[in-house]
């Protein structure tokens, strides 16, 4: 046997591979016969191991998580699977998908005692079948170095955008797959009503407005504020929290942002995300206290610093980077869950026939 | 053999004789990959069908129907089937050179070579993107060295040169690795007897290399057909293919019904397209006495074959390997501070992934891919090679490929949601749906190889006294490697860069590398991009070793390769 040395390695590799039960895993599971609850989230779903520990402690509970993609795949799982849902708890549907699910009968209602904190505007379901647990304002960033250096005013509002000194400097994401971009048309659908938003669109397309598939191509390959762009244009949809997130990820310490996000009245949208239990769930009472612990001070200030959106509790404390840096949106455009679910297609169909055609 | 007297066989009565051998050999060999594929495929894609469309009555299903003989519709699947066709075509234009170069010469960094061409088949859409708009866009180094000021973002030809980028290493991978088994005297006897170069090349080369040239064709084709990442990020939005389309039912309208519609739409023409591909791959196989490499390949000597030697590799390296460098070095811009920080987990995030946890995850379940890939190709392929009705289960095998992702995932979700089976969340599932993507590859590496074999090298061992499975081991096998290396390299490659289906059936505490790249991509800050570029730099890495140490097994007691 010429070569058993590298066939005898391999072979010990593959049956050692699947010997091994698990892969492994990044999270050290307790170790007490600790009953399990499954929250089924979203992949930029992240939080403290502490402030995991602490309810698992409190509880002797296990925590599993579940990713089912972007929030859009994670609503479709869950209403296919609602007679043996995947997980007990749904964490981070937003106000875009909710009528959805709301319709399919996914969710059992719980009224959580600590939704005392939560603001009235939040609560968009008064049968608590979800619950707010934070939100996220898409708004237009733009770069500071760019605007200063054109000695360019900062569009203040939506119908600025159409104007001949910002021809060409705008990137947007693509409502049909994007959840900013989709945000986006919302805003315009709110600003300029269902009448008027599309002669909106067809004039910022005279503008030579860029429309990309998605948030992270707009942001890393258009936009001239992003780290490494070959892009150009100095306006983006993204968050109000990008600017801050800016600051807080840099390599190197810095004071200001590199970038800003344009806050003012009718120009940005809220992403509200909620938290529910699902029917049939396994551990009622597990999951119930999970809803509690999710709106307590403790995961709600923990919060902003993974998930770069605001907590939905008045009482959290935020971190400095997002006291200096992020700006949430003064009146925000306001479109109702139940106007999304029916005229989405409608909508994003007649954005395409103007826009891209 | 021969007896005098007898009229001797001929390639076609041959195979035909091997056909009318007992049937239960082909069943019992045949038996665990079908069940494998009934109950990972066929059931899971029966329950999204069942679900979507059994919901619909009469006046739903004349609706469904009407809206998929709409003019959009229509043009959805022409776009579609002719962006496939035309990055077919340029791919195997630019890839049979290369094919040829790497086949023919053996030379010093040949294997880095090959190596590093296969490494963009495996890297996620997402990190592609940002190196080819780099290389496409107005601040392009081609822009400034060229003096020109293109941008080819966001248009048709970003798709097809991406089309090429992703999959010029499956011309290489299977035309090359049939082509160097090719006995080279055959086509120096064309020329010995006065044939030009070319006319040796088109009359006696190309018809012996046109099981492997059929077999890429068709795979590559699938792959274009298929196309999600690269129309939907690199073409824009002005671009949709059946599975983006497919992929925007689904999730954002909920229309089942009619993403299920899509997808069987989608699934029938891949099912014609391999009908059409296994009568003809029976026809042009023919036998041959496969070499080994060490025979078929030379050193270079004359200056020509230098010069063209050199400019294949340059090319290569231009198309394949140039972009990932950008990626590579904006990972390194900082030095390694963006390496370091991959190690760390400041906020003490619940879903950190330490890089080389993300390592180990997608190693284990791409060696468990790749062996279980293996084993039911293996016994595919030989219950397949002999032909008959076959071509039947051939081209079922084939299907997976041409299968929504999305839509298989939601079937998974489905039917496997109930004990026994129940999969769900569970990294098996992930090793299953990466089989199904893998298996195909295998079979289509080994099929040309095990039906070249000439039966009477077979019937020889037979004759000696060698029993079935004593054949398969001395005869078969050793002729075979090549393809098994070949399959097995794609199944690793297809598993660790997958990210569409697992994304939908993932742990978030059993992280691949693919979805902690996505993780970072998802945030702003410089921080988080040049910790993307680093982990993709490390995908890279540690496939071009996988490819290298794959490459490098023999079975035992056989030559060098």
């Amino acid at each position: 046997m010429k070569h058993w040395l590298p066939l005898f390695a391999l072979a010990a590799l593959v049956l050692g591979c699947t010997a091994t039960a698990e892969p492994i895993p990044t999270a050290q599971p307790t170790v007490v016969e600790p009953r399990e609850l499954r929250i089924m989230t979203y992949s930029s779903f992240d939080i403290s191991e502490e402030v995991i520990a602490q309810f698992e402690e409190a509880h002797n509970a296990r925590l599993s998580f579940l990713d089912a993609g972007d929030t859009g795949q994670m609503v479709s799982q869950a209403i296919l699977s609602k007679d043996n849902p995947q997980a007990d708890v749904l964490y981070g549907i937003d106000n875009t998908f909710l009528s959805r699910a709301l319709e399919a009968g996914i969710f059992e209602p719980y009224r959580p005692a600590a939704l005392d904190h939560i603001p009235d505007t939040l609560e968009l379901d008064p049968e608590y079948r979800v619950v707010p647990v934070d939100y996220g304002d898409v708004c237009l960033n733009y770069d500071r170095a760019y605007f200063e250096d054109n000695a360019l005013p900062i569009p203040q509002a939506l119908d600025d955008l159409t104007a001949p000194q910002y021809r060409g400097l705008l990137v947007v994401e693509n409502p049909a797959s994007s959840s900013p971009g989709l945000a986006f048309l919302l805003t315009t659908v709110a600003v300029f009503g269902e009448d008027g938003y599309l002669d909106f669109w067809t004039r910022l397309r005279d503008n030579d407005v860029l429309v990309v598939d998605s948030w992270d191509t707009a942001y890393y390959s258009e936009f001239s504020g992003g780290a490494y762009s070959e892009g150009t244009r100095p306006l983006v949809v993204s968050y109000a929290t990008s600017p801050a997130a800016e600051v807080y990820f840099s390599e190197t310490p810095i004071d200001t942002p590199p970038t800003g996000a344009i806050t003012g009245p009718g120009t940005c949208f809220r992403q509200i995300e909620f938290v529910g239990i699902l029917r049939n769930a396994r551990n009622r009472d597990l999951a119930e206290a999970f809803v509690e612990f999710v709106l307590s001070d403790t995961f709600q200030s923990d919060i902003p610093l993974h998930m770069w959106v605001f907590p939905a509790s008045e009482t959290a404390t935020l971190p400095d980077v997002f006291v200096a840096h992020a700006v949430e949106a003064k009146e925000p455009a306001v479109v109702s869950a139940e106007a999304i679910e029916q005229n989405r297609e409608a909508w994003i169909q007649a954005w395409t026939d103007v826009v891209l055609k | 053999m021969d007896h005098p007297g007898q009229p001797k066989l001929t390639w076609r009565e041959t195979r035909q004789r091997a056909r009318r051998r007992p049937t239960l050999e082909f069943a019992l060999l045949l038996a665990i990959p079908l069940i494998f594929l009934l109950l990972f495929y066929f059931y899971p894609l029966g329950e999204i069908l069942r679900v979507s469309l059994l919901s619909q009555d009469a006046g739903g299903v004349r609706q469904l129907v009407a809206r998929l003989l709409a003019p959009s519709s229509r043009r959805l699947i022409a776009f579609t089937l002719g962006q496939a066709l035309l990055s077919t075509f340029l791919t195997l234009l630019a890839g049979l050179p290369g094919a040829y170069v790497l086949a023919k010469y053996d030379f010093p960094g040949r294997r880095i070579l090959q190596a590093l061409a296969t490494v963009p088949f495996v890297l996620p859409t997402v990190v592609v993107a940002a190196a080819l708009n780099a290389v496409l866009g107005p601040k392009s180094p081609l822009n400034h060295w060229l003096g020109t000021s293109f941008d080819l973002r966001y248009t048709f030809a970003a798709i097809l040169i991406a089309h090429v980028f992703y999959n010029y290493a499956v011309v290489l991978r299977l035309v090359r690795g049939f082509w160097v088994t090719l006995d080279p005297r055959l086509e120096e006897a064309a020329r010995t007897l006065g044939a030009s170069p070319w006319r040796a090349f088109w009359h006696v080369t190309l018809p012996l290399l046109a099981p492997a040239l059929l077999t890429a064709t068709t795979l590559i084709f699938i792959f274009c057909f298929t196309s999600f990442g690269v129309v939907l990020i690199l073409g824009g939005p002005r671009f949709a293919t059946l599975e983006v389309a497919i992929y925007r039912q689904t999730i954002h309208f909920a229309n089942l019904p009619l993403a299920a519609a899509l997808s069987l739409v989608q699934i029938l023409f891949t099912f014609g397209l391999t009908v059409v591909y296994t009568r003809l791959q029976r026809r042009v196989t023919r036998p041959l006495d496969l070499k080994p490499q060490w025979s078929t390949q030379r050193p270079v000597r004359k200056p020509r074959e230098i010069i063209l030697v050199v400019v294949n590799a340059v090319v290569m390296l231009g198309l394949l390997t140039y972009p990932l460098l950008v990626l590579v070095g904006r990972s390194f811009d900082e030095g390694l501070h963006y390496y370091r920080a991959l190690f760390e987990n400041p906020r003490h995030s619940i879903f950190y992934v330490p890089p080389l946890a993300a390592i180990g995850n997608s190693l284990h379940i791409a060696l468990r891919t790749t062996a279980l890939a293996l084993v039911l190709g293996l016994l595919t392929a030989l219950a397949l090679y002999r032909g008959g009705v076959a071509w039947l289960f051939d081209t079922l095998f084939m299907l997976p490929l041409g299968t929504s992702a999305v839509t298989l995932g939601l079937g998974y979700l489905l039917a496997f949601d109930t004990p026994p089976l129940d999969l769900r969340g569970t990294p098996t599932l992930i090793v299953l749906a990466h089989t199904l993507v893998g298996l195909p590859f295998v079979v289509r590496g080994l099929l040309p190889a095990l039906q070249a074999i000439r039966p009477s090298l077979r019937e020889a061992a037979a004759v000696l006294g060698a029993r079935r499975l004593a054949v398969f081991l001395e005869v078969d096998l050793p002729i075979v490697w090549r393809a098994l290396a070949v399959g097995a390299v794609f199944a690793f490659t297809v598993s660790m860069g997958e990210f569409g289906a697992t994304s939908m059936i993932a742990r978030p505490e059993f992280p691949t590398i693919p979805i902690a790249i996505y993780r970072f991509l998802s945030r702003p800050g410089s921080l988080n991009y040049g910790q993307a570029m680093a982990m993709a730099t490390i995908l890279m890495a540690v496939c071009s070793a996988g490819f290298l140490a794959i490459e490098r097994l023999r079975p035992p007691g056989t030559q060098p390769f």
